[in-house]
């Protein structure tokens, strides 16, 4: 009959639960990584294929060694280099621009050298390992060899869509991100294959050497 | 004299401690959301190198983890220092890489099969001898799109020169 109050649950313990719980994802949680570098390997082509006759001039030449030092072939010299040069170097060689006639290349940027690379599209570089070369090493060179086409893949989308104001990399993220919308994606798409075939990524890797 | 005392001993608020739990559970909420469970066990060591030119792996369903380094101390007496590869929860040979993408493929809907990624976690110390052979066994089966896993940061910082 009478209105009788609800007895009040004591809440006290709860801090503790929650503490007690807390604790527990604390210590069981690991941040995955989950990014990297993207890319792609050459099908096995079993087929007879013809040489293809490359100029020496074009080709940048990297070799690393058992004891993770780098070689450097390219433009009839061979020299050591350091991996913090190499990205200067690889963009040096790729924005040259030395070819003439229909090879001349209108948007490189460089010194026009006639003994290195023609243009964007003839420039290849190439890289071989040693069996015993560290993994880090290996990926540090990848690295700087991708953010030297990255650094010219930036400057020919800026000027190419100046109104856009992203860069290549910012670019090729927001396409890739799935909360952008379906039109804006096709858009960018577009552009990015524009560039992607302006400056393509030749980018070869030998089989390594066996060292003894 | 003791008015003086009596002052000084005046009893302090107790702190008001009715929004702990609220704390609690805000940061308790945080890590249940962050958290990804672990679903292979290492045991292999698995300092992964940096690099900061890196891309994003979206859609965790479509990646295929391929693990290597050296087996970490406790599996050291029984497979030695040499690097080697992990597959799911195993050691495991080079050769036994087809059978195990073949099987990744066999779970997955056969319209996904052409964006599986493979995602190569190797520990900074692996020799590349063993990439080059987990990258040949890859060729052969097809799956050419890989990921060198890295964590964000300069690439030259881990090299000794």
């Amino acid at each position: 009959m009478a209105k009788r109050s609800a007895p009040e649950v004591n809440a006290g313990s709860m801090a503790d639960i929650a503490f007690l719980l807390l604790i527990f994802f604390l210590v069981t949680t690991t941040i995955e990584t989950d990014s990297g570098l993207n890319r792609k390997l050459p099908p096995i082509d079993d087929t007879e294929q013809e040489d293809v006759i490359i100029k020496e001039k074009n080709i940048f030449q990297l070799n690393v060694n058992r004891n993770n030092d780098l070689f450097l072939k390219t433009g009839g010299e061979e020299k050591v280099i350091q991996i913090k040069d190499l990205r200067n170097a690889a963009v040096t060689f790729l924005d040259n621009g030395g070819g003439t006639g229909p090879d001349a290349c209108k948007r490189c940027q460089g010194k026009k050298n006639p003994r290195s690379s023609d243009n964007f599209d003839k420039a290849i570089i190439s890289l071989q390992n040693d069996r015993a070369t560290k993994y880090e090493t290996y990926i540090a060179v990848q690295n700087e060899i991708i953010a030297a086409y990255n650094e010219l893949r930036n400057r020919e989308f800026q000027k190419s869509f100046p109104n856009l104001e992203l860069n290549f990399v910012e670019a090729e993220k927001r396409y890739s991100d799935p909360r952008t919308p379906s039109a804006e994606k096709a858009k960018l798409k577009d552009k990015l294959e524009e560039i992607k075939i302006l400056i393509p990524q030749k980018f070869s890797e030998a089989e390594p050497k066996k060292s003894n | 004299m003791s008015k003086f005392k009596k002052k000084k001993s005046g009893d302090m608020p107790a702190v008001n401690t009715a929004s702990l739990p609220d704390i609690v559970f805000m940061l308790l909420f945080f890590f249940m959301v962050a958290t990804v469970m672990r679903q292979n066990t290492l045991m292999i060591d698995n300092n992964l190198p940096f690099a900061d030119q890196v891309e994003k792996l979206d859609k965790k369903d479509l990646v295929m983890y391929i693990y290597a380094g050296k087996p970490s101390s406790n599996y050291k007496s029984t497979y030695g220092t040499e690097a080697r590869i992990q597959l799911n929860d195993k050691f495991a040979e080079v050769n036994e890489i087809p059978a195990f993408i073949a099987a990744e493929r066999a779970s997955k809907r056969e319209e996904l099969i052409p964006f599986l990624t493979t995602a190569l976690k190797v520990d900074s110390d692996a020799n590349m001898g063993l990439i080059t052979d987990i990258k040949q066994e890859l060729r052969k089966v097809n799956a050419l799109k890989i990921n060198y896993t890295t964590k964000k940061g300069n690439a030259l910082q881990g090299l000794k020169k």
